[in-house]
Parts: structure tokens; C-alpha cells; sequence
């Protein structure tokens, strides 16, 4: 009975929560294309587990209700049953569909996420370098010239490509309203496909847990008008200062720093690690040796500056 | 830094120096009771050099509640932590120990052993052995796992404990951004523990393929020496990727090699490839003995025969191959491009299959039963729905696109947890309590462990269920605290309330071993529960020898066989 009672609450509270609240959760309320995609996806797989389960509470409480010694006869002997090839044939080619259809929506979804997303072809994407170090995160736009700590303007209705990497543990790039996450890390760069439809402000964070002050790593994203997301770069450049190598390596000590906006980027003195600069063989030859060479020096400066404390 | 200097607790608070002094007056107290009592030479010629399977079972079992209570404390203190927005009780470092702590003791400390104190007790009683294979070599193990497990359990207040995670992950766990020695402990811990584990691998795997009695081929093996076969193959193949993976970052961190680091060519994500081989068919290692325990326990109280005893073998050898490809499913978000992912996303559902398959099975083990509610049947039902829900939330997690939004969420933590709890913990507390009397001579009490059954099942579900929905609201995992505007404050203190509800359950266990040795009856049979595979046929308390007579077999539950047809099974063929 008491499990009955359990489960009714259970699933009361799924119903009020994915339904009905004031403020849907963050992950189910997408404003963008991958985000909605992604969204998509829970929810039938949601609805397709939400069968599975009904199917087994249907059957356990029918066994737990109908065969509890108390209803039985006391010299009642249950049977030996071995069990049965018909049955046993249901269960497993039924699942099989099941898991079938959800790897055909994986497949094809997931290829959808790793792309620029769909209606966004015509556009060139808005590419932004996105690094993190201990505790905060470095936004380059390389188009634009310019860069930010801490927080992103993004246009709407253009597709955007996040370069992810780290000058410190593996983090993860994350703005769930607009679309999943995926690792920065040290020796390479990740790409992250990213849209945005509906202006407004919202949560991005490292998800990834990276030390001591992790929790607070997180970003502020704003989601502009193209004609609105224009004038605040004019605006960066007519009032920002450059960023130097010594301010940016200022800005990579272990710590928490607020928000602050640049002209120019980083990525011209500490070039990411793609291409001939990628921490592993991703693409260095042996003529380029000493460009890699350079760049591993420039790796390790950096990581001995983040433990310099 | 100074060489002693990483031996300092790199966070002093008055309750690790709380912590220490209760240490030290613990163990004076046992020294001296021991002494007291003129028990030393008992303890060291009955216990301490011990080779019979069932003590060293015992003394896993004993070691397992110990670090239950351990990983149950830190738990306590993670969901105290967040129960409230912005709360100060721990700082960013110590909430870091205290999770890193809670999930290795969890998992390697609380769930393995528990695990192999049961296969130990339990499985040459099963197959009609004497011992296992090599009962020194199972001292040997114990011995490691347990010198292991205090190495470990002594860090947090010599030098720190690890804070960089149960899984931790490189470079956050190297000499750069890990500078005390809390890493070094896990390295080296885990090792002496982890080698103990696979030569324990070794063992059953002879034990169980050698030293069956006549006429047990391997199709009428119960189905709990089943899922130990399966087990300790999956422990042969998965260890040695850990004993490797962790040398390779002993090395790292005190010799100076560069395999996991960030320069010189190191890679992080070989860090994560390695743990991950070995830790997916982990999960398997402390799930499939679970399987068994729940077969046992369901036909038992079902008082019938294991429904589709063949489809429950095949589904298990399914799982258990399964397990060693799908470990990239730990980490989509590497970034290995849609084609990798599809493959890890359709390999894992696929385990859906066969784990469906036991569900189905075990569900129509009670058709037409006739069912009895015990504690050990009440925890084995219980299971079924509540891991289900653990289950299906896991193939929700396998579909890579939509992963990207649940990884390193409160959803995971939930979702493993609904596995996890329900799948191992529940199974060792019902077996604790089958197979209980065996052990002791006596039963432990129906009533309290009905009660503990309730706290623990309803406090379990209220602790972790939230976690799905913050988790769906974009709470991270592993945080030590979250601001107001986040609005997770109310359903956090909500697992905090239900972490109390565990915890009182948890008390309840102890209390009903303590009630129960005192109070009840010394007057049992050999066979209390009226079960059905041979460790019940023999005397209780089992004598050194387990069996005078070496039963034979001819059937998947020979005992009951035995009882039903008045076969003699000790008749000598």
C-alpha cells in the first residue's frame, strides 16, 4: 500500500513539475534551435520510458496484489514453472523495438546538435574562442577583435561556433537554455554549435567540476538583436582597452575576477591549441617543429602560473 | 612546498581536529577493552589469521558497515551543505573532500565489500565446497582490500583527503592543481585494495569452476553463484586497466612522468579513457551479485522456482560483455564527434535488453507464488520499481544529444543513485538479512527491520528524486552551494530531509543487531526461511568444514528437492 502511496506522489510530482509550474525548467524551456532539439529529445524519451515503466508497475502490482500468501489457500503449492519461449520472445524483441526507435532519434539528432543548426546554413557562423582557467572563462571573438571575461554577447538568428579549450582542468562550456555542453581541455579544441532565436539574459556556467572554486564559475549570456548586438561591439571598441600579455596573464591567476571587456584577443600572443599549436599530434609535422615547440613552452608557462599560489 | 608540509590538513577545522582526537581515544578504547577482556589471543588465532571463507566473509561484511557509516557521514554532510542556499557549513575545499571521500568509500570500500563478504559466506556453501580455492590467498585479500581501505580512511586527517573526485579526472588531480597528498592516497589506497580485489577474481573463478559437488554442471548452479562466476570474469578483465591507470598516476604525481599532465605530449583524456574501462564494468561488478542475491531472495519468499532460469544466465553473460563497450557513454561531451557517440548510444540502450529481460523474469518468478513479506522479499520488491525508474532514466541518459544536457547534472547523480541504492544496497541489506542466521544462529528482528525497511526505501526516494528535477533545472553536480535566485533551495532541503529519513533507517539496522543479539531466540532450525539452495542444508552454525558429507546435485535447487521429493541428497552416487 505504503509503495502505492509513494508512487502516486512520484508521479503527482513529475506531472505539477514538467507541467504546470511557474517557471518551466531551465533545460525544457530552449531559446534556440539545439536547445529545442535537445528538448525535443527528453521528452520522447520521457514519453517512451513513461510506457515502459507503466507496463512493469502494471504487471508488479497485479503479482504483489494477486499472489500474496494471505490470499491464498494455506495449503496452497505454487507450481514449478520453467518458463516460457513465447513470453520471453515478447520481451526481448519488444525492448529491441523500443531501443531501435530511440537510437534512430539519437542517431539522427545527435548528428543534428554536432552541426550548424538547421534554417542557419546561408549564414557565416559568428566564431567565438571560449577558454576557461581557474575560476572564470575567456571569450574571444576573433571577428569582432575584441574579448570578454565572464560574460557573452551573442546575435540572434546567427548560427554561432564556440572553440572550446582550458588553460587548467577540463571544464565544460555550458548554456543550458541554448543548447548542451561539451569539455574545454587543455590539448585541443572542441567545437560547440550553437544558436540563439529569443533575446534575453541567460545562465551559462562551467559544469565540470575543476577545484576549490568551481561552484562560482559561471558566466552571464546575453542574447541580442543583430542591430543591438552591432552597436555594443562598436561601443567595446570605442571605450575598451587593449588586452596586453601581461594583463591577460594577470587575468589567468587562480581566482574569481568579475567581468571585464577587451579590444583585440588573447588568441595573438597564446594561440589555442588547434592546428600545428594542439597539445597532441593533431596535425604538427616535423618541419613545424618548432612552432609546436614554442607553443608546449608556452602551454606549460601557463600551467605553471595557474599553481603559483 | 616542504615535504612535510603536505602532511598538514590543508583546511584545519575543529572537526577534523574533532575528528582526530575521537580517533585516537576509539582506538585506546579498543586496545584497552580488548586487553580488559584477555581477548587478544581469541582475536588473533580466531580472526586476525583466519582462512575460513565465512569469518573473512564476516570480517568484509563488518569492514563494509564501518565505511557505510563513514560514506553515510559525508553524505549526511554534503546534503546538510546545500540544504539551504549560500550555507557556510563547509568551505569549497572541505565539501570537495567530503564528495571524493563519500563516492571511492562508497564504492570501493562500502559496496565491494559488502559484496564479496556475501560471495565469500555464502558461495562454497552454494556449490557444496569446503573452502574456496585458496583460502590463504582470500586472507591475503582481505587483508589487502582492508589495509587499503584504512590507508584511505586515515587521509583526511594526516595530509588531507582526496579532493578531486571519485573519478578524478586529470589534470585536476595532478601535482599542478592538486598540491597536497590527498591524491597520493587514493592512488596508492586504491591499488592495495584494487590488487586485493582481483586475486579475490581469481580465486572464485577456480573456486567455482573446480570445486562444485558432483553432479552440479554448470547449468544447476543457483542463480547467486551464477552472477559471482560472471562477476569475478568481469574483475579479471576490468582490474588490471585500473592497477595500470593508477600506477600510471602514481608515477605522474611522485616521480615526475608526464602521462596524464597538460605538457609535454600528456594526455587528460587517456586519464579518462583508462578510468572509465574499468569503471563501467565496475558498476557491473557491484550491480550482477545483486541480480543473484534478488533471484535468492524472490524465489525464496515467492515460494517457487526462478522463472526462466536460462534466459536469467544468458541475459547476465549479455550484460556483462556489454559492460566493457560502452564506457565512452561516461563522457559525450569529450568531444568525438556523432559518429563515436551514435555507437556508445546504441551499445548502451542495448543493455536495456537484458536487464529487462531479469525484470520480466523476476516478475514472473511471483506469478503465481505465494508470497511472503519479509525484510529480505520487502527490499527485493522494493527494488524492482524504484530501479526500473533508476534504469530508464539511464537509457534517457544514453542518448547522446540529449546527454549534453544531463551531463555533470543533479539528473546523473539521481539517476545513479536510483541504481545504485536500490540495485547494490538494497541487495546487500536483503542478503544481510537471508542470509543472517546462517551466520549468527539467530534471526535478526522482523519489526525493527520492517521499520528500518520504510525509513530507508521512503527516505531514499524523497533524497534523490528532487534531484531529477534540479538537475533538469541546470543544477551542476558537485557544487558546494548555489545562490538564492538559482531557486534549487527548496527542493535541495528537501534530500536533506530525506537524507535524515535514510539516516534514521540506517540507526534502525544497528539497533536491530543489537536488539537481536540480546533478545532473540537461540532456537532455530537450520533452514528458518524454508529456502531452497544447499547452504541451508547444511548445521547451523556451520561447522569449519561446511559439509561432513559432500552433497550431490542433480537439479537447480537441490535442497529443496531434497525437502519436497525426501531425495536423499547426501547419498554418496
Amino acid at each position: 500500500m505504503k509503495i502505492k502511496w509513494a508512487l502516486l506522489t512520484i508521479l503527482f510530482t513529475i506531472a505539477t513539475v514538467l507541467t504546470g509550474c511557474d517557471n518551466p525548467l531551465m533545460v525544457l524551456d530552449p531559446k534556440g534551435p539545439v536547445a529545442a532539439t535537445q528538448a525535443d529529445v527528453i521528452m520522447i524519451s520521457i514519453w517512451t520510458m513513461a510506457f515502459v515503466v507503466l507496463v512493469v508497475m502494471v504487471l508488479y502490482i497485479f503479482m504483489i496484489m494477486k499472489y500474496r500468501a494471505s490470499k491464498q489457500r494455506d495449503d496452497y503449492e505454487p507450481p514449478h514453472i520453467e518458463g516460457s519461449k513465447v513470453l520471453e520472445i515478447i520481451w526481448v524483441a519488444i525492448p529491441i523495438l523500443i531501443v531501435a526507435f530511440l537510437s534512430v532519434v539519437t542517431v539522427k539528432t545527435t548528428n543534428e546538435v554536432e552541426a550548424t543548426p538547421k534554417g542557419y546554413g546561408d549564414q557565416e557562423p559568428l566564431i567565438i574562442y571560449a577558454s576557461s582557467s581557474n575560476w572564470k572563462w575567456h571569450f574571444s571573438y576573433p571577428e569582432e577583435d575584441i574579448e570578454t571575461v565572464n560574460y557573452l554577447f551573442l546575435p540572434t538568428n546567427r548560427p554561432i561556433e564556440f572553440k572550446l579549450y582550458s588553460f587548467g582542468p577540463i571544464s565544460s562550456f555550458w548554456i543550458p537554455q541554448l543548447g548542451g555542453q561539451k569539455y574545454a581541455m587543455s590539448d585541443m579544441v572542441n567545437t560547440l554549435h550553437l544558436a540563439a532565436d529569443v533575446p534575453g539574459e541567460y545562465m551559462g556556467r562551467n559544469s565540470n567540476f575543476s577545484g576549490s572554486g568551481f561552484a562560482q564559475q559561471t558566466f552571464n549570456v546575453n542574447v541580442l538583436s543583430p542591430e543591438d548586438y552591432d552597436k555594443w561591439v562598436d561601443e567595446i571598441k570605442a571605450t575598451a582597452k587593449p588586452i596586453t600579455e601581461e594583463k591577460f596573464n594577470e587575468l589567468l591567476k587562480p581566482g574569481h575576477v568579475g567581468q571585464s571587456t577587451y579590444t583585440g584577443t588573447h588568441l595573438e600572443f597564446s594561440p589555442a591549441p588547434e592546428g600545428e599549436n594542439a597539445g597532441h599530434d593533431h596535425g604538427s609535422s616535423d618541419t613545424e617543429e618548432n612552432d609546436s615547440k614554442d607553443s608546449h613552452e608556452e602551454h606549460s608557462e601557463h600551467s605553471n602560473m595557474n599553481h603559483d599560489h | 612546498m616542504d615535504y612535510f608540509d603536505r602532511f598538514a590538513v590543508p583546511h584545519p577545522s575543529p572537526a577534523i581536529y574533532a575528528s582526530m582526537v575521537a580517533i585516537g581515544l576509539t582506538m585506546i578504547a579498543v586496545v584497552a577493552g580488548i586487553t580488559y577482556f584477555k581477548k587478544w589471543g581469541y582475536l588473533w588465532r580466531e580472526w586476525l589469521t583466519t582462512v575460513d571463507h565465512k569469518r573473512i566473509g564476516i570480517m568484509y561484511i563488518l569492514a563494509a558497515l564501518l565505511m557505510l557509516f563513514r560514506g553515510g557521514v559525508d553524505a549526511l554532510m554534503m546534503r546538510a551543505q546545500t540544504a539551504i542556499p549560500d550555507n557556510g557549513l563547509l568551505d569549497g575545499q572541505h565539501y570537495n573532500e567530503v564528495f571524493t571521500t563519500h563516492g571511492v568509500v562508497m564504492i570501493l570500500f562500502m559496496a565491494m565489500p559488502f559484496i564479496i563478504g556475501l560471495m565469500n559466506i555464502v558461495t562454497p556453501l552454494q556449490i557444496g565446497a569446503r573452502d574456496v580455492a585458496f583460502p590463504r590467498l582470500n586472507a591475503v585479500s582481505f587483508w589487502l582490500f582492508f589495509m587499503g581501505a584504512m590507508l584511505f580512511n586515515i587521509s583526511f586527517v594526516v595530509g588531507g583527503s582526496p579532493d578531486a573526485g571519485w573519478t578524478s579526472y586529470f589534470p585536476l588531480a595532478s601535482n599542478d592543481f592538486s598540491e597536497s597528498v590527498g591524491s597520493n592516497y587514493y592512488a596508492i589506497a586504491i591499488q592495495i585494495a584494487g590488487i586485493g580485489t582481483l586475486l579475490t577474481g581469481i580465486n572464485f573463478i577456480v573456486t567455482i569452476l573446480k570445486m562444485r559437488a558432483p553432479g552440479m554442471n554448470l547449468m544447476k548452479m543457483p542463480m547467486f553463484t551464477w552472477s559471482i562466476l560472471i562477476t569475478n570474469f568481469i574483475i579479471v578483465f576490468a582490474f588490471p586497466v585500473l592497477t595500470v591507470a593508477l600506477a600510471l598516476m602514481t608515477m605522474d604525481r611522485l616521480f615526475g612522468t608526464q602521462f596524464f599532465t597538460m605538457a609535454n605530449g600528456g594526455s587528460d583524456m587517456l586519464w579518462a579513457n583508462l578510468f572509465w574501462v574499468w569503471g563501467h564494468p565496475e558498476v557491473y561488478i557491484v550491480i550482477l551479485p545483486a541480480f543473484g542475491i534478488y533471484s535468492e531472495i524472490i524465489s525464496t519468499f515467492a515460494r517457487r522456482n526462478l522463472y526462466g532460469y536460462n534466459s536469467m544466465v544468458i541475459s547476465m553473460v549479455a550484460i556483462s560483455t556489454l559492460s566493457f563497450i560502452v564506457w565512452a557513454h561516461h563522457f559525450y561531451t569529450m568531444g568525438h564527434g556523432a559518429m563515436v557517440n551514435g555507437i556508445f548510444s546504441i551499445t548502451t540502450m542495448a543493455i536495456a535488453v537484458p536487464t529487462g529481460v531479469k525484470i520480466f523474469n523476476w516478475l514472473f518468478t511471483l506469478w503465481k507464488g505465494k508470497i511472503v513479506f519479509t525484510v529480505p522479499m520487502l527490499y527485493s520488491l522494493a527494488f524492482i520499481p524504484i530501479f526500473t525508474l533508476g534504469g530508464v532514466t539511464g537509457v534517457m541518459l544514453a542518448m547522446a544529444s540529449a546527454d549534453y544536457q544531463y551531463h555533470n547534472t543533479m539528473f546523473l547523480v539521481a539517476h545513479f543513485h536510483y541504481v545504485l541504492i536500490p540495485g547494490t544496497v538494497f541487495a546487500v541489506l536483503a542478503g544481510f538479512t537471508y542470509w543472517w542466521p546462517k551466520m549468527f544462529g539467530f534471526m535478526l528482528s522482523e519489526k525493527i527491520g520492517k521499520w528500518s525497511f520504510w525509513f530507508i526505501t521512503i527516505g531514499f526516494n524523497v533524497t534523490f528524486f528532487p534531484m531529477f528535477i534540479t538537475g533538469l533545472d541546470g543544477q551542476a553536480r558537485r557544487m558546494y552551494t548555489y545562490s538564492e535566485s538559482t531557486g534549487y533551495g527548496p527542493l535541495n532541503m528537501l534530500s536533506f530531509v530525506g537524507a535524515i529519513g535514510l539516516a534514521i533507517g540506517f540507526a534502525l539496522i544497528v539497533y536491530n543487531i543489537y536488539w537481536s543479539t540480546r533478545y532473540a531466540s537461540r532456537n532455530i532450525s537450520n533452514d528458518p526461511w524454508d529456502a531452497r539452495s544447499l547452504e541451508w542444508a547444511t548445521h547451523t552454525p556451520i561447522p569449519e568444514y561446511n559439509f561432513a558429507i559432500v552433497p550431490t546435485v542433480d537439479s537447480t535447487e537441490a535442497f529443496w528437492d531434497a525437502k519436497k521429493k525426501a531425495l536423499n541428497y547426501l547419498a554418496v552416487k
